[in-house]
């Protein structure tokens, strides 16, 4: 497994779209730090970016990778190795390299501009953690979509349609599910929701970190007194433990059962 | 001969007690007096006593009727030891200056105060430090008083055990000028009260109010700093309060706001700045009140109106960088906006004469949301947010219709 992996990584390390997208985040970081002097407003611009570019790129990279390194998965397969290392072996692969360009991109500009003195460092520590949850997440749920669907057009009308889902419609009828049942109290069911989609929970996470979140108001306030404590932290990243993993199993599952 | 030069004597006896005013010193050792009690019980009607460097322990410092001038230098602390009150005052034209009182006692039921003023006419309050002061200044029934250049801060543990540092209650025509309140409940607090001036203030850091006004009309504050409090200025049940050139700053919490109107008339709110704050400004049943010239930059919400109120007008302010600008319950009520600079304008104005030429609608699809439902406010800078919020913008269906400002400036308003 490691072999591929290694295999996989600097393939990838190596290719245009990892500096692409590490220049990408470069680039937005320093506009943001070096033009706008307020590190909680540039963690909000950046957080913005981050819960929309890191899901979407996560799955079109990784769908993208599947089918074009299909020839050489199988040429793999002709080979005495299990099944489990090639493709945990691939993720892991990308998975990697993109939290890699997400990680540097990020946090050379910030080393350099000097927040390890600042305060702000921990809302910045969360921001990397959910960035590079994210790319796992996205990516292991990519791998899963490609695996189940030869048909290239079809796997990535479904990568863009599960981003879409979870990026926008979701957030959609949850604030449909919060007008239409306004007149019952509805705080346990917003934490519940959020819970339930990687992509708001890394904003609540970051969020709840930030000075905006007075602004949240009473909600606000359930949302801090759960995830403020060690209880809500653990159950949060557990969520997100769970969103890698639950994909990745089904990812394995899947390839042994394949017919290739 | 002998008769007459007694009659000298006794006149000019006289002239010296009576009709010079003498000044009594009191210092800590050596001297005529030790005790600022015993000097003022000793004292004449216009009199003044001098107060040396030192520390003198007495509480309930008790001035009955004498129109006495106190003052103190560097170094002259009354320590009333968590006894009682500081001074207590009943007088006409009197003056207190440039003295220290600190520890006046905490109790939950008496409002014990470093200086208590009650039926004072004509006094000054200037140069006063107020160490952990429950109550700093408490001053009642009184009137025509100069409260200036004091520097009054408590311990700032809870809003229950601290007091407020300058208190009026029932008092009228008193300025209060170039004071520094911190740590306490309310920087100021007003209660009954008309034709007071609040001026070059900085309170900032107290528990619950900058400054606080309540049932007391015909006032006026200006080129005040209301920054780190609790929330800034609460204004209930008042008429014609004029306020302006204060800057309200920081007053950053989750139920924090920079002013809060609560049943207001006939107000004027000019050329203030609302920075930082959760809440720029609350209107909560306030009618007949001009907005202009105001500055609201950086806040969470610059102006939410809860309903209740008619005739407000806001013209010429700026809007800048506000989270939200405006949320809105109710009907538009003939409140206007007209004429405002919104950093968020994404109009034109082709026939350059400085206006927009498309109404700009400060009210959000996701502010009208939050309003109705709260709970939707978690979907905060959510993607799907900027799309409804856009789409709202293109074609609006649920915010209000009529409430736009019509003429939005291109650019931002110099005051």
């Amino acid at each position: 497994m490691l072999k591929i992996l290694k295999y996989s990584f600097f393939d990838l390390v190596r290719s245009r779209w990892s500096y692409v997208y590490f220049l990408f985040y470069l680039l937005l970081s320093s506009v943001l730090l070096f033009l706008n002097n307020n590190i909680s407003n540039a963690i909000i611009t950046l957080l913005n970016v981050v819960i929309v570019l890191v899901p979407l790129i996560g799955t079109i990279f990784g769908v993208m990778y599947y089918y074009d390194s299909q020839e050489f998965t199988q040429l793999l397969l002709a080979q005495p190795i299990k099944r489990k290392s090639i493709f945990m072996g691939q993720f892991l692969g990308v998975a990697t390299s993109l939290s890699l360009s997400v990680l540097l991109g990020l946090g050379i500009p910030f080393a350099l501009y000097g927040l390890f003195q600042s305060n702000v460092i921990f809302d910045f520590l969360i921001l990397i953690v959910v960035a590079v949850f994210l790319s796992f997440i996205f990516s292991a749920l990519a791998f899963n979509i490609a695996l189940s669907n030869t048909n290239k057009i079809k796997g990535f009308g479904y990568a863009i349609l599960l981003w879409l889902f979870l990026a926008v419609i979701y957030d959609g009828a949850f604030l449909i599910a919060l007008i239409y049942f306004q007149e019952y109290p509805l705080d346990k069911f917003t934490l519940i929701a959020t819970l339930f989609n990687p992509i708001d929970l890394s904003r609540i996470l970051i969020l709840l970190k930030l000075d905006i979140s007075a602004l949240l108001g009473y909600t606000g306030a359930i949302f801090k007194d759960f995830f403020g404590t060690l209880f809500g932290s653990l159950v949060s990243f557990g969520v997100l433990v769970i969103w890698v993993v639950l994909p990745l199993w089904r990812m394995v599952r899947q390839a042994k059962r394949k017919d290739f | 001969m002998k008769f007459s030069l007694f009659i000298f004597c006794f006149i000019s006896a006289l002239n010296y007690a009576y009709a010079q005013n003498r000044t009594i010193e009191v210092c800590a050792k050596d001297c005529e007096f030790s005790s600022v009690q015993k000097a003022i019980d000793q004292a004449q009607s216009g009199d003044s006593i001098f107060i040396q460097k030192g520390i003198y322990k007495e509480h309930n410092i008790f001035i009955n009727k004498k129109s006495l001038h106190l003052y103190g230098e560097e170094g002259s602390v009354i320590d009333s030891k968590h006894k009682g009150y500081g001074f207590k005052v009943e007088a006409t034209d009197f003056s207190i200056t440039d003295l220290t009182i600190k520890n006046i006692e905490v109790s939950y039921t008496s409002d014990y105060a470093a200086i208590y003023l009650f039926r004072c006419f004509d006094f000054k309050l200037k140069n006063i430090t107020l160490r952990n002061a429950f109550f700093g200044f408490l001053i009642e029934k009184s009137r025509n008083g100069l409260v200036l250049q004091n520097d009054i801060s408590g311990t700032g543990d809870s809003e229950a055990s601290s007091g407020n540092a300058i208190h009026l209650w029932d008092s009228e025509e008193i300025e209060v000028r170039d004071n520094h309140v911190y740590n306490m409940r309310d920087g100021i607090y007003i209660e009954f009260g008309s034709n007071n001036i609040f001026e070059n203030n900085d309170s900032h850091d107290n528990m619950r109010y900058g400054l606080h006004f309540m049932f007391s009309n015909d006032n006026r504050y200006s080129n005040n700093i209301f920054r780190n409090n609790s929330a800034g200025v609460a204004v209930m049940f008042s008429k014609r309060i004029v306020m302006n050139n204060n800057v309200f700053k920081k007053n950053w919490g989750t139920a924090s706001y920079g002013l809060l109107l609560k049943e207001i008339n006939d107000a004027e709110i000019y050329n203030n700045t609302f920075e930082d704050n959760t809440v720029g400004i609350t209107a909560d049943g306030s009618t007949r009140i001009t907005y202009r010239e105001n500055d609201f930059i950086n806040n969470g919400y610059a102006v939410i109106f809860i309903g209740g109120s008619y005739e407000n007008n806001f013209m010429k302010n700026n809007f800048l960088y506000n989270n939200f600008d405006l949320s809105y319950s109710g009907g538009l009520n003939d409140n206007s906006f007209d004429n405002n600079f919104w950093s968020d304008y994404t109009g034109y104005d082709l026939d350059k004469d400085g206006y927009g030429d498309v109404p700009y609608r400060p009210v959000k699809l996701f502010s009208y949301l939050v309003n109705n439902t709260p709970e939707s406010i978690i979907l905060l800078r959510s993607l799907f947010i900027d799309i409804i919020n856009f789409s709202e913008k293109v074609t609006p269906i649920f915010t209000p219709e009529n409430l736009t400002d019509q003429n939005p400036l291109m650019r931002k308003v110099q005051w």
